[in-house]
């Protein structure tokens, strides 16, 4: 692979959320992250302008790049545009393709991400589905999505949905031809193979760690979903 | 009041087409309050008299997974092409998007293809390469509430209740939550821009309400996406929710509503878990403080019964603002299944009353 900086300037999100920055931090004072850990997007933008292979290295290898919730709160303020939540996209993909993301514990969790929402596009045609989503893994939907989940066969025809129906509507089945057209694409713009650069990096970390790797919600998963 | 706040948002306006629209469902819209979306069709159809097209084809634009960091920008590009390419194929040209990740990412794309044109070029030769689709960019995109609020008169004109106290006669005190990806990303692209976005309270004034203007009235609801799906990660979400609801707190609202369905879960949900974690409740006496979607909320005022719109289906239990509306509800309906069978009742939170 060409150099870290000749691959980031690659990635339009790059181009886009990087143009001239002055630290004045006004990313960091409207940013939701940083006020919950000690992400500083000030910082992360600071660093990739001084175009040091070893610092972006370095950042590609850290927690920092995935404490970005998205929320682009950052673009909306910053009186230079630049978008530092398009600049963090660009670094996680980067830090994919190259398999540094295993060095960091925030980086390793991507697992967990694609064996829940990633996993979800390709078997039900979206990234959430009832079936997929217990109070054991989501807690905090309460004592009412228990009593949905169980009954949800009754529920769901009686609120109009077409639940495990081949037809239009809410929560339908998604038909073979849609799944069939989104795992091409998937293969041909390069998913199926960031997929795959996932699981296979996270097998040799799991294989270091010494904690059980297969597939699903194995041990591995459940070490990184949970702590 | 007209106050200057309100005249701000009259720069931003945005086309907002009439009639015949491609409908495009939200992943957790869906799922987690799922009689939304029909409830939707059904008052554009039949409230308004409109067309709007469900089609069976469609998929979730990938938009959850792209910002948590798993899929290349190609890979979505090309899954929002096909969803043009199946607006095409059903013969219609605006494009109604249901959730508000979803509409910045179609915002995005259409934006990246004018700054980049080489990418929608690629993403026309991935396209047709792995389906063999071609297509052609929406003439009109717009989020579903956009739409709603385009026809807020024409609602108001058949309502059966107002967002008035029908003891007191006050306006209720409502919050509206927007969502970041709404108009932060490309305010141009949302009613109001990032600064006054009046796409809820224009309908919170058109249907007798009162705003809530709140100091974290414009902050994250907390999803953070990866920050949420992860359960690691989760306290980044209720901690942003926690500082809306705590900033919200000393104006007693009556009601949120949202726009963007991963908020009105993330504002119903943490109500509980900060309930159950700490005891803290912010609505009256033990209660939360309802929220909905634009669609519940317009649905309620038109008549509809609230069981049959799915209002069961919140945590934070709707009897409060039903009472206050003046709304006659049958409780023994609430907890029913297909044709009234009985499936039981949810369990009782220990500290949020419901």
């Amino acid at each position: 692979m060409a150099g870290l900086y000749e691959e980031l300037e690659k990635d339009v999100r790059y181009i886009e959320g990087l143009k001239a920055c002055f630290n004045c931090g006004i990313c960091t004072a409207i940013c939701p992250a940083a006020e919950v850990s000690d992400y500083d997007p000030r910082m992360v933008v600071n660093i990739v302008q001084q175009k040091d292979e070893y610092e972006l290295e370095k950042l590609l290898k850290s927690d920092t790049i995935w404490r970005c919730g998205e929320c682009l709160s950052c673009k909306t303020r910053c009186p230079r545009g630049n978008t530092p939540g398009y600049i963090i996209q660009a670094l996680r993909a980067l830090s994919i393709e190259t398999g540094l993301f295993i060095h960091s514990q925030q980086g390793r969790k991507q697992l967990a991400v694609k064996r829940t929402v990633g996993d979800h596009i390709l078997k039900y045609g979206y990234c959430v589905y009832i079936d997929e989503v217990d109070n054991e893994m989501y807690p905090e939907q309460g004592p009412i999505w228990e009593w949905i989940r169980r009954n949800r066969e009754s529920l769901l025809e009686r609120l109009g949905t077409s639940y495990k129906q081949n037809q239009s509507g809410t929560l339908r089945n998604t038909t073979p031809e849609s799944l069939d057209d989104l795992k091409k694409i998937f293969d041909e713009t390069g998913g199926t193979q960031r997929f795959e650069k996932i699981e296979k990096y996270s097998s040799e970390k799991a294989k270091e760690l010494n904690i059980d790797f297969s597939e699903g919600k194995d041990d591995y998963f459940k070490f990184l979903y949970n702590e | 009041m007209k106050t200057r706040k309100n005249e701000i948002w009259l720069d931003y306006q945005k086309e907002i087409s009439d009639d015949h629209y491609y409908f495009a469902r939200s992943c957790i819209r869906q799922n987690f309050f799922p009689a939304a979306e029909n409830l939707y069709l059904n008052i554009l159809r039949n409230e308004l008299g409109k067309d709007i097209y469900d089609d069976e084809q469609q998929t979730t634009c990938t938009g959850i997974a792209y910002h948590s960091g798993l899929i290349p920008f190609e890979t979505i590009m090309t899954v929002v092409a096909r969803q043009f390419a199946l607006m095409n194929q059903a013969g219609y040209e605006n494009f109604v998007v249901s959730c508000v990740t979803s509409f910045g990412i179609y915002v995005e794309i259409l934006e990246t293809w004018k700054h980049f044109p080489e990418t929608e070029k690629k993403t026309r030769d991935a396209l047709k390469k792995a389906t063999g689709k071609t297509f052609e960019i929406p003439k009109n995109l717009v989020h579903a509430s956009d739409v709603i609020y385009k026809f807020r008169e024409e609602i108001a004109a058949k309502t059966k209740f107002k967002l008035i106290n029908h003891i007191t006669k006050e306006p209720l005190k409502v919050v509206d939550h927007i969502g970041c990806h709404y108009a932060k990303i490309f305010p141009q692209a949302g009613i109001g821009g990032a600064e006054y976005p009046y796409v809820l309270a224009g309908l919170i004034d058109q249907w007798g309400g009162e705003q809530v203007d709140y100091p974290e009235r414009r902050h994250c609801c907390g999803f953070g996406f990866r920050q949420y799906l992860l359960k690691s990660n989760r306290s980044y979400s209720v901690t942003n929710s926690k500082k809306k609801f705590d900033s919200m707190l000393p104006f007693k609202p009556d009601l949120i509503i949202a726009n963007c369905p991963g908020c009105t879960f993330f504002l119903d949900r943490w109500q509980y878990v900060i309930a159950e974690m700490g005891g803290k409740t912010y609505g009256d006496e033990g209660y939360g403080i309802p929220v909905l979607t634009y669609e519940e909320l317009a649905g309620l005022l038109l008549g509809y019964d609230p069981w049959d719109i799915g209002l069961q289906t919140h945590q934070v239990t709707v009897e409060p603002l039903l009472d206050k509306l003046g709304i006659i509800y049958d409780p023994a309906q609430k907890y029913l299944g297909r044709n009234g069978e009985e499936i039981g009742i949810p369990d009782k939170p220990q500290a949020l009353r419901c």
